[in-house]
């Protein structure tokens, strides 16, 4: 099949869906690849970049949709692009089906095969191709950076010879993919991070980054992100007011702040309002991630920088992956790769549509004429739901004494009860044997007991030395040979003679290993 | 005056070998137990060779070196990943031993039965402590000889078969003839009737079946236990030899044998319990072979291996601040261990901090890993047990797994179906990063499949561990 890359139209879009590093992958899997002239331009691949590495150039898109049998772009078309494609074509790009369900219809009118990337399922086997992550990522690491350059100080503190600087503090809301991402870059410049996630789960993985959780004292359990595949639901009215009044808190003492937070499916909640903008020092900045989609912050103006009255800069840009063209068009068109591999199971440059497989199914918006969104959900679960982890509940003092006693009390009867069951049967062998058995079986039960209180102290690492010097002193039954060999039968002497061997054999090699052993143990 | 004498000796070999014993508690003190170990049994053979009842010094001494120059060199030359074997082979012939010296004191027994009181009255040694027994102490005697040929017996099948199993000569999977547990029951149970039909007769034929019946449970026992149990086998069979040892002590009325058998009894039998206890099996369950039933259908395991070459492995760990590796059998069984050691060198040369983590029952033997790691040279004090390390591993950046898999399956805690839930396990996977390396996409011992491979933290090192390793060094910089 022929893939062909589009020059994206939508102004200021600078990423291309195909590389030419990716397009020598998909010319492995036996697909032919064409681009079309200066569509990786502005993201530093020339024509003859492309070239090289036998990709043909065509002229215009009207070539490329002439020739290719699979259309692949970052931005989902507009309404005047999709109507040039021809029927039957795939087109694998992002789409927003719910968005943009008028277009869906058109597209499906056309008979048009959509595999949209945002709709990718989160499963672990798909994270190779899901874009949505591997673009955010890069909008959390520019987000910090595009702070830094509106930001009129250092990310770490410093203590020079012309005076001391305070390290910037750093507050992420939202510790999704971008979220971590901006989370991990601001650490790394310096910077003192907090990090705030409506969903519980996520403290251990914002602390891993080195940042702090901002911790809310709030009963209501909150939903655990598994259960909508990993992203964040709405939260309650009550919970929404004890995060602001947490935020407004934190505000005057915040240098920077970066709000990813999105629901799926709705506007952008409002989380950093007018008064906090307000509260923040002069010089501060405000990166809103979620300005798309109308952003987090209440002073946003979307793809615009401002600076408010009290001077902190806002930036409502919403094109971040775009701002880092070429390393944005490197990992999305591996992902266009890696989901082109899955549509191509046998290698042999021929597409196979299978409806069956999860990941195929989820991305796929329209098919065969008809509109296949919203897909039925994935049969395997996103993230495996983590058990609630029930706390040991605190015990009060009486409580324990109770605790304890009680145990003392079960310890004491059944060591009592042991030793009448024990003592009764040995008054009872007692009976019956005679003293010179008893005066032996003394002395076993004594050294059982020895044994047992001198091997609980051995350390564990030593198991092994054990194990071979108890087998060196186990041939201490060379002495009952020892005692025999002296006898007048000669099977006995035999016998005996052989069973000294034997525990000569063991005697010698049971010490001589345990020493070996224990001579390579050494301090470091 | 002699006889005194000798129990004096006796009492101070047994204090010796108690010292012996509890000087295990650490790894300096280790070192100078195993020398009182030495000089108390060069003391208790010392004194019964110049007290009552022995003979045939030059015989003695003869088989002593002989023996003793084999040990010698066996134990020289033996390699420490064969540790597991070697312990194995040597409880066999403490077990070959019992069996020898408890048909001795049978014939000894048939032998004084036959003669007057005249000729009784001329005997020395052991023959005489017999000829002056009673009618009752002689029953006493004939049981606990029965005893300690059956508990030796036992010992030497079914130490032969473990051995045969550590050293690879016999499949190590679990194997029963068809019958399974009954036929061990009935051999059992034909052993208690020939101990009552030896009681009424002294019939050496009975004595005689006795013996094969235990043989035979021996053999059948081990064959019916898999691989990943001979933690446990190889220390029953260690408390089993003791017991053997005892039983003979009780036949011949000699404390120090009761002593030393006791005390390697219950260390045996503690040693087992603790490696029970780390695999949260019962003991009966080990002995009755193969893993438990399941209660239901086992957790599906959804995702993919995701393979890592050399390259990736070596560019986490540059960067990586704290590294713990967790050894396993599969270690041991590509003698890795030497350049795993120098990995650690290296790595920590580097000012990062490596830890070992070791699972109780990781390897064939009761702290394999240990000693394994002790021969490299791998210092101590940075190899760390299950309960010291597991609360360490959310704030390490990379945990390295080297031929072990059921003790960092994450199924014992996540699945309640699986076979070895509710097993105490290493929580590698709560590590930011883990590496896997193993041989190829099979499952461990229990044949079951491990979760942690299909983690998205997880990356798969294949090959064999110690060219992968080999592979790695070079680029650790």
């Amino acid at each position: 099949m022929k893939i062909g890359a589009l020059t994206e139209v939508f102004p200021g879009e600078n990423r291309v869906a195909m590389t030419p590093d990716s397009a020598v992958q998909l010319v492995k899997l036996g697909h032919g690849c064409l681009v079309q002239s200066g569509a990786g331009a502005k993201a530093g691949f020339s024509d003859a970049a492309y070239a090289a590495v036998g990709v043909e150039v065509v002229k215009t898109a009207k070539d490329v949709i002439a020739a290719a049998d699979v259309i692949v772009k970052v931005r989902g078309p507009d309404a005047k692009e999709l109507d040039k494609l021809a029927d039957g074509q795939t087109l694998i790009s992002f789409f927003w089906p719910a968005q943009n369900a008028e277009l869906l219809e058109a597209a499906a009118k056309k008979n048009l095969t959509v595999v949209a990337m945002d709709m990718v399922p989160r499963i672990s086997r798909a994270q190779k191709m899901d874009a949505l992550s591997s673009m955010a990522n890069i909008a959390g690491y520019r987000a910090v950076i595009e702070a830094g350059s509106n930001f009129g100080r250092f990310f770490t503190g410093q203590v020079t010879a012309a005076g001391k600087v305070p390290p910037a503090k750093v507050l992420v809301v939202g510790a999704g993919v971008a979220g971590l991402a901006a989370v991990g870059t601001a650490t790394s410049l310096g910077a003192i991070v907090y990090a705030f996630d409506v969903r519980p789960e996520v403290a251990e993985q914002i602390e891993s980054m080195g940042a702090n959780f901002v911790f809310l004292d709030f009963a209501e359990a909150q939903t655990d992100g598994a259960a909508t595949g990993g992203y964040a639901a709405p939260s309650s009215p009550e919970f929404r007011e004890a995060q602001l009044k947490k935020f407004r808190e934190l505000a005057p003492d915040m240098d920077i702040v970066i709000t990813t937070a999105l629901i799926p499916g709705r506007p952008a909640p409002k989380l950093w309002t007018e008064d906090m903008v307000r509260m923040m020092k002069p010089g501060s900045v405000i990166v809103d991630l979620a300005a798309e989609r109308g952003g987090n912050c209440d002073l946003t103006v979307p793809d615009d920088k401002i600076v408010t009255d009290n001077g902190v800069t806002i930036v409502g840009y919403t094109d971040f992956p775009s701002r880092m063209a070429a390393q944005a068009s490197t990992l999305y068109s591996t992902n266009i790769r890696h989901m082109l591999t899955d549509l191509t199971p046998k290698k042999d440059g021929v597409i196979l549509h299978n409806m069956e497989d999860d990941v195929i199914r989820g991305a796929t918006v329209a098919h065969v004429g008809a509109v296949t969104y919203p897909p039925p959900p994935p049969k395997i679960a996103a993230i495996a739901a983590q058990k609630p982890k029930e706390k040991p509940k605190e015990l009060t003092p009486v409580e324990r004494r109770a605790q304890e006693v009680a145990a003392f009390k079960a310890q004491t009867r059944s060591q009592v009860g042991m030793l009448v069951i024990g003592g009764g049967l040995m008054l009872l062998a007692g009976l019956y044997a005679p003293a010179s058995f008893m005066s032996h079986f003394i002395v076993f039960v004594l050294s059982v007991f020895i044994g047992f209180s001198v091997i609980w102290n051995v350390s564990h690492s030593l198991h092994t030395p054990l194990m071979a010097v108890t087998n060196a002193i186990s041939s201490i039954i060379i002495l009952g040979a020892l005692m025999q060999i002296g006898s007048g039968n000669w099977l006995v002497v035999i016998l005996a003679a052989l069973a000294v061997f034997m525990a000569g054999i063991n005697i010698f090699g049971g010490f001589m290993v345990t020493r070996r052993m224990l001579a390579m143990f050494q301090k470091s | 005056m002699d006889y005194g004498f000798t129990t004096a000796a006796y009492v101070v070999a047994a204090v010796l070998f108690i010292l012996s014993l509890g000087g295990l508690s650490g790894q300096e003190s280790a070192k100078r137990a195993v020398w009182y170990g030495i000089a108390g049994m060069a003391l208790a053979i010392a004194a019964t060779l110049y007290g009552p009842g022995a003979g045939n010094w030059l015989i003695s001494l003869a088989m002593i070196v002989v023996g003793g120059a084999i040990g010698w060199v066996v134990a020289q030359r033996v390699q420490m990943t064969e540790m597991p074997q070697l312990v194995a082979a040597m409880h066999s012939l403490v077990g070959l031993a019992a069996v020898f010296i408890g048909f001795n004191t049978h014939i000894e027994l048939v032998r004084v039965a036959g003669m007057d009181e005249a000729a009784r009255a001329l005997l020395d040694g052991f023959a005489a402590v017999v000829a002056h027994k009673s009618g009752v102490e002689i029953t006493i005697l004939r049981v606990e000889t029965f005893l300690g040929i059956f508990i030796g017996a036992v010992t030497f099948t079914g130490s032969v078969i473990a051995y045969g199993k550590l050293a690879g000569k016999v499949d190590g999977k679990a194997k029963k003839l068809p019958g399974g547990h009954l036929l061990n029951a009935a051999a059992a149970v034909v052993s208690l009737v020939m101990l009552v039909v030896y009681l009424q007769s002294g019939s050496s034929l009975a004595m005689i079946a006795m013996t094969l019946a235990a043989l035979f449970i021996g053999y059948h026992l081990i064959m019916g236990i898999g691989g990943a149990d001979m933690p446990v086998v190889v220390s029953m069979l260690n408390s089993y030899s003791g017991w053997a040892a005892a039983a003979i002590g009780f036949s011949l009325s000699n404390d120090l044998l009761i002593v030393v058998g006791a005390l390697v009894g219950s260390s045996g039998a503690i040693l087992s319990y603790i490696m029970c206890k780390a695999m949260n099996r019962s003991f009966i369950s080990v002995i009755l072979g193969g893993f438990g039933g399941t209660t239901g259908p086992a957790m599906e395991v959804t995702g993919e291996q995701i393979a890592i070459d050399t390259e990736g492995v070596a560019a986490a760990l540059n960067d990586a601040d704290s590294i713990i590796i967790i050894p396993g059998y599969g270690m041991a069984v590509a003698q890795a261990q030497q350049s795993v050691s120098e990995l650690t060198r290296k790595l920590r040369a580097k000012g990062k901090t490596v830890r070992f983590a070791i699972h109780p029952v990781a390897g064939r033997l009761p702290g394999h890993m240990n000693v394994l790691l002790a021969e490299a040279k791998v210092p101590y004090d940075i190899v760390l047990e299950m309960d010291e390390i597991n609360d360490d591993f959310p704030s390490t950046d990379v945990a390295i797994v080297i031929g072990s898999n059921d003790i960092v399956n994450p199924a014992a805690q996540e699945d309640p179906n699986s076979p070895i839930a509710g097993m105490p396990v290493l929580e590698c996977w709560k590590a930011k990063q883990v590496f896997v390396s193993k041989r190829g996409q099979g499952t461990g011992y229990s044949g079951i499949e491990n979760p942690l491979f299909y983690k998205e933290n997880t990356r798969m090192f294949y090959g064999d561990a110690k060219k992968s390793l080999d592979a790695l060094l070079p680029l650790i910089d």
